[in-house]
């Protein structure tokens, strides 16, 4: 179980960054980034020569890393086999990126309101889950009783797979969308609910001393006390939860279709638009990223010491 | 009042997986109003056990706790608790630590319940780290900070569970000072745990020796009777202090560590 309330995949240093509450959290995502890499200069100072090396190595190695990458792709790709290589997919990806909003009726429109419709439907059906799953990891995280309850059905469902839970959507909901929904409700429920548990019963007694020995309301222990000292866990609950969702969000759509960037990579390979399936790839692999790297930030403002 | 705190043959047992264990046995100890007592003896002897019951946090298993002619039935801020690891809440400034309290015991307008807070900590001399958080300041600062908490509620007793003992010597020869001119001029009851033999002539009324566990009880109490207010540097080569001091090491040193072997 993964009670560590912060990544360990933090590559830039963020607690400069962690007041930017910009619009959209990728953008603040890569603003911060964008801060912290010019605030990299100015605060290594003392240790100029020791720690400019250490940098320019970190991005020499990353930059390497894309580098080979993309050798190994282009020489994948001269095998003749139908893999289009990294030229073909970048000018398919320049056509496609210049007109991401376009709309031709119901079964094909842009990316970008591709990529939009499948967040809309990781946002809701996440929202629901933390509507849900929050209150109940309180509950089971104060109550004995309830964790004894619950203990035995969320083990047992927990490592069900989310899509296996499809047909029992499309079933009550006997429509597509909804369905999806449904599919990342239940996929997000889980680490919410555990992860919201954990960190109720990992408050330190201290705290809950100095409650009792002021008596504060219930209301007060709260929101002074559970809350606070739960936020980092269930924002580790949230981070597992999106990843999950994102990762289930593109499944579901190709079983249900409509729009989404799951459908389009059904409807492209369809096409036998191969390109347009890598584009796809690096798109999910992206907006992954960038869901991950919004979620560490939030993490890294809500965690103390 | 003779008998503020009244402590009557009170016995802690706790149940364990390997069993019980009991912890206290036939406790009986009278503080009276305004005076300081010290809890002293080997570590996990069941001070804070001890400290802890008057507290409320925990209810004994035998016999009963008064204070001030009433039965202590779970903690209350009528007694300011200093934890043995300061318990501030790190999400909040020690302002808002402080203020916590403040708000929950005194219905005041808001500025007054702010005075009120800046108050108790300019009393310990933090008003210069009021907006800073638990972890930017040193473990001193938070130490002061859980005092000026307990404090700031004006509580009718105040229950100290080591709260020197993570500290450096210079640092704690400091907070005694201020610690004994706080408690001089506000006239607190105080029951305070220490394993600090100069620590609890220098500040106590009275210090309890406590014998060593399982099955703790009190092995004596002893009067110190130097007059106030005391001077830590003029009682250092004073005989009286020396006499006392050395009474309490007998009995720690000797008596508790034969017992023990
Ligand atoms: N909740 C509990 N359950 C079981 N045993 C306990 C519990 N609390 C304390 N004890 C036991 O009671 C004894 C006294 O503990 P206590 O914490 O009061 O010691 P102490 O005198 O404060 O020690 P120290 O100086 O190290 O703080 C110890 O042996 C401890 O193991
Ligand atoms: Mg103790």
């Amino acid at each position: 179980m993964s009670a560590v309330p912060v990544s360990a995949v933090t590559v830039v240093p963020m607690r400069a960054a962690a007041a930017t509450s910009g619009p959209h959290p990728a953008a603040a995502a890569l603003a911060a980034r964008a801060d912290a890499v010019k605030a990299a200069k100015p605060t290594a100072t003392g240790y100029r020569r020791a720690r400019a090396p250490e940098w320019a190595m970190q991005l020499f190695a990353m930059l390497a890393g894309i580098v080979a990458f993309i050798a190994l792709w282009e020489i994948v790709a001269r095998q003749g086999g139908r893999i289009p290589g990294p030229a073909v997919v970048w000018k398919a990806a320049v056509t496609i990126f210049s007109d991401p909003f376009y709309s031709k009726g119901p079964n094909d429109q842009g990316i970008g309101w591709n990529v939009l419709s499948s967040l809309k439907r990781v946002g809701i059906g996440f929202g629901l889950a933390a509507i849900v799953g929050i209150p109940l990891g309180f509950m089971i995280g104060r109550f004995k009783f309830l964790s004894d309850m619950a203990a035995p059905i969320i083990a047992m469902l927990k490592p069900v797979s989310p899509l296996a839970w499809l047909p029992i959507g499309l079933l009550l909901f006997k429509a597509a969308n909804p369905a999806a929904i449904y599919v990342i409700f239940v996929c997000s429920l889980w680490p919410m609910i555990v992860n919201t548990a954990v960190g109720v019963r990992q408050i330190p007694q201290d705290y809950l001393n100095v409650a009792r020995v002021l008596n504060l309301s219930e209301w007060k222990v709260f929101t002074t006390i559970l809350f606070p000292a739960v936020l980092p866990y269930m924002i580790t609950g949230v981070r597992l939860s999106i990843g999950v969702a994102w990762l289930v969000i593109v499944a579901a759509e190709m079983l249900t279709g409509g729009v989404g960037i799951g459908f389009w990579v059904w409807d492209e390979w369809n096409n036998l638009k191969v390109e347009h399936i890598i584009i796809a790839i690096f798109t999910i692999g992206i907006v992954g990223l960038l869901l991950e790297q919004a979620l560490v930030l939030l993490a890294k403002r809500f965690s103390y010491n | 009042m003779d008998r503020y705190l009244r402590i009557e043959d009170v016995g802690m047992t706790f149940e364990t997986k390997n069993g019980s264990f009991v912890a206290l046995e036939r406790i009986d100890l009278n503080v009276k109003k305004g005076e300081f007592v010290s809890l002293i003896g080997h570590s996990g002897c069941g001070k804070s056990t001890l400290l802890n019951l008057v507290a409320g946090l925990i209810d004994p298993t035998e016999g009963g706790i008064l204070l001030a002619e009433r039965e202590i039935a779970g903690p209350g801020p009528d007694r300011g608790v200093v934890f043995q690891n300061h318990s501030l809440l790190p999400w909040l400034t020690c302002f808002d630590n402080v203020y916590l309290a403040v708000e929950r015991v005194f219905s005041d307008k808001k500025n007054i319940l702010k005075e009120r807070t800046h108050k108790a900590l300019a009393m310990v001399g933090l008003t210069a780290a009021e907006e800073k958080y638990p972890h930017e300041i040193s473990g001193g600062m938070k130490q002061r900070v859980g005092i000026a908490r307990a404090l700031a509620i004006e509580p009718k007793m105040l229950l100290l569970d080591e709260p020197f003992g993570a500290l450096d010597a210079l640092t704690r020869a400091n907070l005694q000072d201020e610690l004994l001119k706080i408690v001089d001029k506000t006239g607190a009851t105080v029951l305070m745990v220490t394993h600090d033999v100069d620590e609890a002539v220098l500040l106590s009324d009275h210090i309890v020796m406590m014998t060593n566990g399982p099955a703790a009880r009190i092995g004596g109490i002893l009067e110190v009777d130097l007059p106030r207010p005391r001077e830590r540097l003029a009682l250092a080569g004073e005989r009286r202090y020396i006499e006392l001091r050395t009474t309490v090491m007998d009995f720690l040193y000797r008596k508790q560590l034969k017992q023990a072997a």
